[in-house]
């Protein structure tokens, strides 16, 4: 490409600088607003106050003080923060549990039992992946009020428990399925000749060997449950029954003019649990969500 | 001695069969405790939505019928979409406007970032690290990632705005409310539904990326190939699959998407999110549909709003098994970051 010993080092100096300006203009620089979102998150929730959003002036526990006292603004007290948190806790456990209990249960089904219209099924779970199920509140409304469990408190939580669950199980469902994929059939046989039920070889034989894959899905559940927002602010009128983040909307509009620190500090609050889990388990993690629908 | 023969082998038949009942009731029963949950909550979650869905979109059921159930049926929700309704021009001009520029920025603009992540940056960690953040946007729970913008473009306290001036944007130029004030509302609805989406795309052209023969690319270096050859005479034509992949998935989910508007402009508008993103014009079609069934309380005129994302969803999904089959569209849950 280049002639000279002179010109073609200039050639390679200025298309080294070049590809560092195309790296700094793609993928670093358009990074800024989220990562000072992040900084700010942090820093604001323990600081009296911050100048440009980033440099704390005094440090203040003040922010978090929804742990101990109610929180007013005007006249209007909100819910307290620790039955609200249990709400969303109660919300996500039961999202996880009955994810894990269904999609071990048919993700199994699907990778070792042959029956008529197994591709079919497959081919519907996957089919439904793609489907966005945002589009069915409506129906999914309806469906709640018939059954009577619209307005009726933590029952309706229940329902909206029940209906998140339902949401995730196609996705989980495929993820467990892999999961029993990739274990040997000669163990499932050797249990089989040992004398086994086929429902006993599944317990006591198959279960161990998925373990990662059952833990991953109850995480995974378990944080869509707690960040889901639509069903619950749609369904739940009452405030005794909000989850954090229904309760998070309905404050950044009062206090985004007074009071950014309390904001933050809930946010970071609300933000443990998924801070925790995508530490601890971020490989596996990482490798489902990518594969969700979000977006 | 004949009778006895043949009662044997009768009754050696009848065991046979009766073994053969037991394995396939055994089947059955293993099949029904193993899918019956399975079933149940896709017919609940799924399927019987779908189908109310198409016969709620011909009554007329809203807040004044809605405990009695006694609906009529009719035509007339169509009418009123593709006739009377005088907004339905605009949220479709909103709906076509953001889904085609998120697209823009969740297939292509994502695509030139993954050429930058997975092949010019050299340094692992470095690629790692900024992958991650890209990746920031969609794992913070949704409320949180609309907190965050809050504050950031918020004229007072926020960022936005003095980041700008530092670049040399005159103060004139910028405005007085980002959430309101009409081409820049719209912009930030683009700019922040494609963070989020830029990182679905990033995850599988990256994973393609790093499946490309490191000796392909060596032997076009080694040729003098620079990296902007490498990457458009090499890279970009192996992914042509999951170009078309990302692009057809996101077209979707794009359409349906409606959750993030609501609650930036919603919680920004002090939880009143309906008039907001009508004056913010920022009202897309599934955003439309979702006011007009929880805020006006046309159950029935809604229904039909949606039916409409829901064939258009089917004629997709099928389209998608025809274009990419089976094989091609399980990829994704198996892909590595």
């Amino acid at each position: 490409m280049a002639t000279g010993g002179r010109s073609s080092r200039s050639w390679r100096y200025v298309s080294k600088v070049l590809k560092a300006l195309v790296i700094l203009g793609v993928a670093v620089i358009p990074l800024v607003p989220i990562w000072s979102m992040v900084a700010w998150l942090a820093i604001q929730s323990f600081s009296k106050k911050v100048t440009l959003g980033l440099v704390p002036l005094g440090l203040s526990i003040e922010n978090w003080r929804f742990l101990w006292s109610p929180v007013r603004a005007g006249l209007k007290e909100y819910p307290n923060i620790w039955p609200v948190t249990i709400n969303t806790l109660l919300l996500a456990l039961g999202v996880s549990m009955l994810v894990v209990l269904v999609s071990t249960l048919g993700g199994y089904a699907i990778s070792r039992i042959d029956f008529k219209g197994r591709t079919l099924l497959m081919e519907f779970i996957i089919a439904l992946h793609a489907f966005p199920s945002i589009i069915l509140l409506i129906a999914l409304f309806i469906i709640l009020n018939k059954l009577g469990l619209y307005g009726k408190g933590i029952i309706t939580l229940i329902g909206i428990a029940i209906i998140k669950a339902g949401l995730e199980i196609p996705m989980s469902t495929w993820i467990i399925k892999g999961f029993f994929d990739s274990i040997p059939w000669d163990l499932e046989w050797a249990a089989l000749v040992d004398g086994c039920s086929r429902l006993k070889a599944w317990k006591s034989v198959i279960l161990p060997q998925v373990l990662p894959g059952i833990a991953a899905v109850a995480i995974f559940s378990f944080l869509a449950g707690w960040s889901e927002f639509l069903l619950v602010f749609t369904y739940v009128k009452d405030e005794t029954y909000y989850t954090l983040p229904v309760l998070l909307y309905h404050m950044i509009g009062e206090f985004k003019f007074i009071d950014w620190g309390l904001l933050a500090a809930m946010g970071l609050f609300y933000t443990i649990p998924t801070l925790l889990f995508f530490t601890l388990t971020q490989k596996v993690l990482l490798r489902i969500y990518v594969g969700g629908v979000k977006g | 001695m004949l009778a006895k023969d043949q009662y044997l082998a009768y009754l050696n038949k009848v065991l046979g069969v009766l073994k053969e009942v037991k394995t396939r009731f055994g089947r059955f029963i293993l099949l029904t405790v193993f899918l019956t949950p399975l079933l149940t909550m896709m017919a609940l979650a799924w399927i019987s939505p779908v189908v109310l869905t198409i016969y709620l979109s011909f009554t007329d059921l809203n807040i004044q019928n809605l405990l009695t159930f006694n609906v009529r049926l009719t035509l007339e929700n169509f009418g009123k979409i593709f006739k009377y309704d005088p907004f339905v021009p605009e949220v479709l001009r909103i709906t076509v406007m953001y889904v085609t520029s998120v697209l823009f920025i969740n297939a292509i603009y994502s695509l030139i970032l993954s050429i930058v992540l997975a092949y010019l940056i050299r340094n692992e960690f470095l690629s790692i690290f900024l992958r991650v953040s890209w990746l920031i946007p969609r794992i913070t729970p949704g409320i949180i990632y609309a907190l965050m913008w809050n504050w950031f473009i918020d004229p007072r306290s926020g960022l936005l705005n003095p980041l700008l001036q530092a670049l040399g944007v005159p103060a004139e130029w910028l405005p007085r409310s980002w959430l309101l004030q009409k081409p820049y509302s719209q912009l930030l609805m683009i700019i922040v539904n494609g963070y989020v989406g830029a990182s679905f795309g990033m995850i599988v052209y990256t994973a393609a990326i790093k499946s490309v023969p490191d000796d392909i690319i060596h032997a076009a270096k080694v040729d003098g190939a620079s990296d902007l050859q490498v990457a458009r005479h090499i890279i970009i034509p192996l992914l042509k699959w999951p170009i078309l992949f990302v692009t057809a998935w996101q077209t979707l989910s794009l359409m349906a998407s409606y959750e993030q508007i609501l609650m930036i402009w919603g919680s920004g508008g002090g939880g009143g999110y309906r008039g907001i993103t009508r004056a913010a014009g920022v009202t897309v079609w599934a955003l439309y549909s979702y006011t007009k069934a929880f805020d006006d309380f046309e159950y029935g005129y809604a229904s039909a709003l949606s039916l409409l994302l829901v064939i258009i969803g089917i004629a997709l999904i099928i389209l998608y098994f025809k274009i990419f089959g089976f094989r091609r569209l399980m990829e994704p849950s198996r892909v590595e970051v």
